[in-house]
């Protein structure tokens, strides 16, 4: 019996062998396939793209919601006078085209290369003017006079109520909430200080002059930067995460330890 | 070694013991100490957990006082941590900061002292809650369990001013919370508050004031009422679970001389390396993320220590709008019925002893430990508190519960708020089933023994499964156990039946008119005979 069961089966782990070639191979040939595409893929132009581009763009992604000629419908705002810093911010964060209607728009990958996002704000720029991109002085903060320390008292007294002392994020009212404002590109922190994007409130430069905004910045990238001091962070989120930490990893461990302690050997 | 030197090593020890017991005759105390027994079950331990955090907690704090000045004169930040350089705040922040940057050893202090306190206030909830399900609270325990309960209280009032001491955003925004509580008194709290802050708040007077209260007013009170608990602990020992050998009049467990000592001597030292791999490892409380306090501003995610969550999460399920206007006055219902609540809920816990008591009408002293499903109304009671308390608790992460799992936060809270009032009458429900459940099997497994697996053919076709009996010491375990029943509503003298003697029969019957009695002996012998 048992002989012919060696004989006559398969080894027991061959299907699974079997499936891991199979789908190698088909992951293998798939990537293959469309990095060939890609390659084949025109590069996007070193020239400039144009704000007639823009617009092939914008009709062919925004106007479904945002209208034609950007006038709005009823599913989204007019875009005229928003300016290229709202393009920018919200579509170089993936956050616009919508992936789906619901309290806020999440952040995704981005869905256009910066040349497109470009292109696209220059068209909306040209409906009406508003704020443009921000200059690259207030994006440097290695800058001479950039006081990270000013940054931060900006940032507790205008950005924390909603965005928490260490950016971590919080709540806000119906589902909507503050992001997380780790690793964000400078310029976008910029843009949403200017244009005030979904729920945020606009911080313009009369309210927040540039230099201070570059402060900001420069406090954020500077929390990205340096390692926590104290140890595993939590997610910088205050008192619950550490209560429930100790409720779980640390009271939890030391009633294992009671529970051996008084353990006899059987 | 030869044989003289060994004696007159000997002679050494027990010539400088002997030296000790003629001055102090302390011998006797120390042969009845190393006689004390502690029973041998990991649940007994949890106490211990609290005292061994607490001595993690004097060290590091004594380590602390050296560095920290609670004084309130506005300063310049001028240490090292960059993203507060040149900002002003009071030297309690700066000290509390350079404690964090500038002090070596001082962050892992800091760090060990703030773990070791949440240990603390968590595992004395957890002994607490051993103590109730298992009814070890009972005569002649009554009063080490207030005591005890006044621990818990003075544990969290330590916290509090311990938070609230670096003087940083989020310690000042605890302050405004409490301050808006205590002015939401009517009357009295507007003065309360001028008197607590010393004027307006904040003020510069309640950091001083605080510390006073942390470093001395309070331990002082936390370790004579320790002391107290211990003693009354040597003095009603231990109880224990039922089991063969263990009757109302001993203990059996490990005595303290020399087994238990070790234990717990090895055991403090585990408490001890865990809460320094804690503090090492993981960051609590970055009071630099923070800045200094200034009234303006509040961060989102702002809570309080676990162990104020409830009171925080109480405030935040009041529904809106709860404030009447008398007389020119505003009543504002939303703070004083979150500390209603709050309040009766610590007294219930408080004077439990007594009314359970009252209630059984059972003067007896108890030194056996119940099992939990062994009084199931006591048992659902337990399990009703703490949901009650973990919906108040949860409350007051409603914010971070809605940005982690993408909930709305209205939605959050009404949630809660429902569970908040059908969570303890469902968990008193089903805890109460399971324990009369868990209760039945005991007594099929006593009657009839547990099922062995063993299908065994009779010669007439029949297929049966073999019972076998449990072993006699099992079975001591399942069937010893008390069984009430309600109270018998007796006229008094006068022949009346008083409205406390109707109120307490019908509690009375509340608790044990479902009840399953133990095994009797006869039912035994019965049970013995069907097979």
């Amino acid at each position: 019996m048992a002989k012919r069961k060696n004989r006559g089966r398969r080894h027991p782990l061959a299907s699974a062998a079997l499936l891991i070639l199979g789908l190698a191979a088909v992951g293998g040939g798939y990537t293959v396939v469309s990095e060939a595409a890609d390659a084949s893929a025109p590069a996007p132009a070193a020239s400039q793209l144009t704000a007639e581009d823009g617009q092939r763009l914008y009709m062919a992604n925004c106007a479904t919601c945002h209208g034609v000629e950007a006038v709005g419908t009823k599913n989204g705002p007019t875009l005229i006078g928003v300016g290229a810093a709202s393009v920018n911010f919200q579509v170089m964060t993936g956050r616009m085209p919508l992936a789906f209607q619901g309290p806020q728009a999440d952040q995704r990958n981005p869905q256009f290369t910066q040349e497109q996002s470009d292109a696209m704000g220059e068209y909306i720029q040209t409906l009406g003017a508003g704020p443009d991109k921000p200059d690259e002085e207030w994006l440097d903060t290695s800058a001479t006079g950039v006081d990270i320390a000013n940054g931060a008292e900006l940032f507790r007294i205008n950005c924390a109520m909603c965005h928490n002392v260490a950016g971590a994020g919080g709540a806000l009212t119906e589902g909507k909430f503050a992001p997380n404002l780790h690793d964000i590109d400078g310029a976008h922190i910029y843009e949403a200080m200017l244009t005030g994007p979904q729920n945020m409130p606009v911080f313009n430069d009369n309210n927040i002059s540039p230099e201070e905004k570059r402060d900001v910045i420069a406090y954020l990238h500077y929390l990205d930067e340096s390692p926590s001091v104290g140890g595993w962070d939590l997610g910088s989120l205050g008192p619950v995460s550490e209560g429930l930490f100790i409720w779980t990893l640390g009271l939890g461990s030391i009633v294992a330890l009671t529970v051996w302690l008084t353990s006899r050997p059987n | 070694m030869t044989a003289t030197q060994a004696a007159r090593k000997q002679s050494l020890t027990s010539k400088a013991s002997n030296y000790l017991d003629e001055r102090t005759s302390i011998s006797g105390a120390v042969s009845f100490l190393g006689r004390k027994i502690f029973p041998d079950h990991w649940s007994f331990m949890l106490g211990e957990v609290a005292l061994y955090s607490f001595v993690a907690i004097l060290i590091s704090g004594t380590f602390l006082t050296f560095f920290f000045d609670p004084s309130m004169t506005h300063v310049p930040y001028e240490g090292s941590y960059v993203p507060l350089k040149g900002i002003g705040m009071s030297v309690a922040y700066h000290s509390a900061l350079d404690i964090s940057f500038d002090i070596r050893g001082g962050l892992l202090m800091r760090q060990v002292h703030h773990w070791s306190a949440l240990l603390f206030v968590a595992s004395i909830g957890l002994h607490m809650l051993r103590v109730f399900f298992t009814g070890a609270y009972r005569k002649p325990r009554e009063i080490n369990w207030v005591i005890g309960f006044l621990l818990f209280i003075l544990a969290m009032a330590e916290g509090f001013t311990g938070y609230s001491l670096p003087d940083d955003l989020l310690s000042g925004n605890g302050l405004a919370i409490i301050n808006g509580m205590v002015k939401g008194i009517p009357l009295i709290g507007t003065w309360i508050s001028y008197f607590f802050f010393g004027g307006l708040f904040p003020g510069t007077a309640i950091v001083p004031r605080l510390y006073i209260l942390h470093i001395m007013l309070l331990p002082a009170i936390l370790i004579a009422s320790l002391g107290l608990h211990m003693l009354l602990l040597i003095i009603n020992k231990h109880t224990q679970f039922a089991g063969p050998g263990r009757t109302k009049g001993n203990v059996v467990g490990s005595p303290i001389m020399p087994v238990f000592a070790a234990k717990a001597g090895g055991f403090f030292f585990l408490v001890f390396g865990a809460i320094m791999l804690i503090a090492s490892l993981v960051t609590i409380n970055p009071i630099w993320n923070y800045g200094p306090y200034d009234p303006s501003p509040v961060s989102a995610g702002t809570q309080p220590d676990w162990y104020i969550g409830f009171a925080d999460g109480a405030l935040r399920l009041v529904p809106p709008g709860w404030e009447v206007e008398l007389f020119g006055y505003t009543l504002t219902i939303a703070i004083l019925a979150p500390m209603a609540v709050m309040g009766v809920f610590l007294v219930l816990v408080a004077f439990w002893p007594f009314i359970e008591a009252w209630i059984t009408g059972d003067k007896r002293e108890h030194h056996m430990a119940d099992r939990p499903r062994n009084n199931p109304t006591r048992t659902a009671i337990g399990a009703a508190g703490i949901i009650f308390y973990a919906v108040m608790w949860a409350a007051a992460s409603s914010d971070l519960m809605a940005t982690h799992f993408s909930l709305n936060v209205f939605y959050v809270i009404h949630v809660l708020q429902a569970l908040l009032i059908l969570g303890p009458i469902i968990g008193f429900w089903l805890t109460k089933r399971i324990a009369i459940g868990l209760q039945k099997k005991d007594r099929e497994m006593v009657l009839h023994g547990f099922e062995s697996g063993r299908i065994v053919r009779k010669p007439g076709g029949e297929f049966i499964e073999v019972h076998q009996p449990v072993d006699e010491y099992e079975r001591w375990r399942l069937t010893s156990f008390d069984a009430y029943e309600p109270t018998k509503e007796r006229p008094n003298s006068a022949g009346r039946i008083t409205a406390g003697t109707k109120i307490r029969g019908s509690l009375s019957r509340w608790f044990f008119e479902d009840r399953i009695t133990p095994v009797t002996k006869s039912e035994l012998e019965q049970s013995k005979h069907d097979h």
